[in-house]
């Protein structure tokens, strides 16, 4: 090993204890930031180290393809709205595992091929092609470009088993025969395929699952194609993506109590409907009435969902949380982990807003509070905030974790109507004794309430 | 010998990878996923390699285009982090 090869792979070696380092940081706000710029430090040392390479006798392909990649990375991460960000995520996952299936084919040129470095060349490219293919109906999916819906059809297990074969086979012919190149198309055509079989069966609600899944195969293809050119950072880097992926996957199964498997094959939130008895009838509140309470309430829990954003009621739900705490009254936000789009997506939407990440509370934190909250308020969000998840067994989430508001003292739920959540499911926390139903866009309802307040 | 070694590293990191995503607060989860998403770009290390063999081949222009997707996946990744934490900040402050 000559000297500057020496030194690139000790080059390698310090940006991935940067990489380490900086997701160690990210563990804890106050010091997220600073991680996030070392790992991009750890990114640059090793980008500049493989220019070294002294294999590379060529670099305006490579500056042209950094600089347009650099360009379009750089103009969509600063234009991108926040409620936008799954969307985006999604999209750069895509990118980055087609840049691994490239790799994984570009590696079969390079010469020496064992029937090892053939497997990881295949896993590159299938799991590249399933995670380019799969983001991309994801992000039409989040961004509402086509339906949202699961799209199942008949024979679709059959269909998508005969997929997993025709794939298999074709990976074995290839490691058979790597130089007979339609085994080659084949796999890449069929894992671009497999990556839309496999997302289309999946409903809009259980997006959080499928981004947090694509994010770790992105960094799963970039694993695999570290194998096929042997370079350890690639290797490191990419599984320490993988990992996280799966961890944040996990997370979201468990907050929605459903298994992957039948997040992935059941395709739920389409139509579920189910048969509810309940009991007890529906009490409006005018902002007036609800002016009153919260003008003597001495602890607030705001639990926002999705609705929120899309009524872009952010800003006002912070002008109108200060003026509460002007008024004497604690005043805290309930996130459920599923509440947005992407995990952690209802934080970032708020912080934009100015909310204090302190003040944004976990289901498990506000939980055993609640029974000491004057007033819950309910903004757009609806199936995490559903008691039948606790008290009725028959009920399609029974067993899910929620934010248990009905234990507040009141509870105020802002809603557009009474029609059901995305799941389709019916809420008795609308019908229970303590619960005031405001009607009405959100944003002008809590702006109603600043108004009043103020 | 070298597959043992390259799988005796995969391992390892997938566990420290495990460890250290643990302990990141369901607050922090957006960010760390796109910041996770930048770091999946390290591909772009593998794809300069390839991009600059001055061959001219099909895996040339493989390379390159691998080199301009892997980029937007870092630059952008990266910048977006900054933007989102840029934005928590702490009461009272």
């Amino acid at each position: 090993m000559g000297a500057t090869a020496l030194g690139i792979q000790l080059a390698y070696v310090i940006s991935a204890a940067l990489f380490i380092f900086g997701l160690k940081l990210l563990g804890s706000a106050d010091t997220a930031r600073k991680g996030n710029l070392l790992s991009a430090v750890g990114m640059l040392l090793a980008i500049v180290a493989a220019l070294l390479d002294q294999g590379i006798v060529e670099f305006q392909w490579i500056m042209a393809g950094m600089l347009l990649g650099g360009v379009i990375g750089a103009g969509a991460a600063r234009l991108v709205q926040m409620t936008s960000m799954p969307e985006m995520v999604a999209l750069f996952n895509g990118f980055g595992g087609m840049a691994s299936l490239l790799v994984g084919a570009a590696a079969l040129g390079a010469g020496d091929n064992n029937t090892f470095i053939l497997i990881t060349i295949v896993l590159s490219i299938l799991i590249g092609g399933l995670t380019f293919t799969g983001s991309l109906v994801a992000y039409g999916k989040l961004s509402e470009r086509i339906g949202s819906g699961a799209v199942t059809f008949r024979g679709q297990q059959v269909v998508n088993s005969l997929l997993v074969m025709a794939i298999l086979g074709s990976a074995v012919m290839f490691c058979l025969q790597p130089e007979n190149s339609q085994w080659l198309y084949a796999i890449i055509a069929l894992s671009l395929l497999f990556g839309v079989m496999a997302v289309i069966p999946i409903g809009g609600a259980d997006m959080p699952v499928v981004i947090s899944l694509l994010n770790s195969y992105s960094g799963l293809a970039a694993c695999a194609a570290g194998f096929a050119i042997h370079n350890n950072i690639l290797i490191v880097a990419g599984s320490l993506v993988g990992a996280s992926g799966i961890i944040l996957t996990q997370i979201m199964c468990k907050a929605m109590n459903r298994s992957l498997s039948n997040v992935l094959f059941s395709g739920f939130g389409g139509v579920t409907s189910s048969e509810t008895v309940v009991e007890g009838e529906i009490k409006p509140i005018s902002v007036e009435d609800a002016f009153y309470i919260l003008e003597a309430a001495s602890s607030v829990v705001i639990v926002p969902g999705y609705g929120m954003a899309v009524a872009q009621a952010q800003h006002v739900v912070k002008e109108f949380a200060l003026l509460l705490e002007k008024n004497g009254c604690e005043v805290n936000f309930g996130i459920h982990p599923v509440a947005g789009r992407m995990p952690g997506h209802m934080n970032v939407l708020l912080a934009e807003a100015d909310v204090p990440y302190d003040q944004l509370l976990e289901m498990d934190e506000v939980n055993p509070r609640m029974e000491n909250v004057d007033v819950a308020i309910v903004i757009g969000a609806n199936d995490v905030v559903n008691p039948a998840a606790r008290e009725v067994e028959s009920s399609p989430i029974y067993g899910m974790p929620v934010i248990n508001v009905d234990k507040a003292r009141t509870v105020f739920v802002l809603k557009r109507s009474m029609a059901s959540g995305f799941a389709g499911i019916e809420n008795p926390l609308f019908y229970k004794e303590n619960t005031r139903m405001l009607f009405g866009d959100a944003k002008e309802s809590i702006a109603g309430l600043v108004r009043e307040l103020s | 010998m070298d597959a043992v070694f390259l799988t005796f590293i995969l391992m390892l990191s997938i566990f420290l990878g495990f460890e250290l995503i643990y302990k990141v607060p369901a607050t922090l989860h957006t960010p760390l996923m796109s910041g996770a998403n930048a770091i999946s770009g390290i591909t772009v290390v593998g794809a300069i390699g390839l991009a600059g063999t001055g061959q001219h081949d099909i895996a040339q222009w493989l390379g390159a285009g691998a080199v301009a997707l892997a980029t937007i996946n870092v630059v952008g990744g990266y910048m977006v982090t900054d933007r989102m934490l840029a934005m928590f900040k702490k009461r009272g402050k």
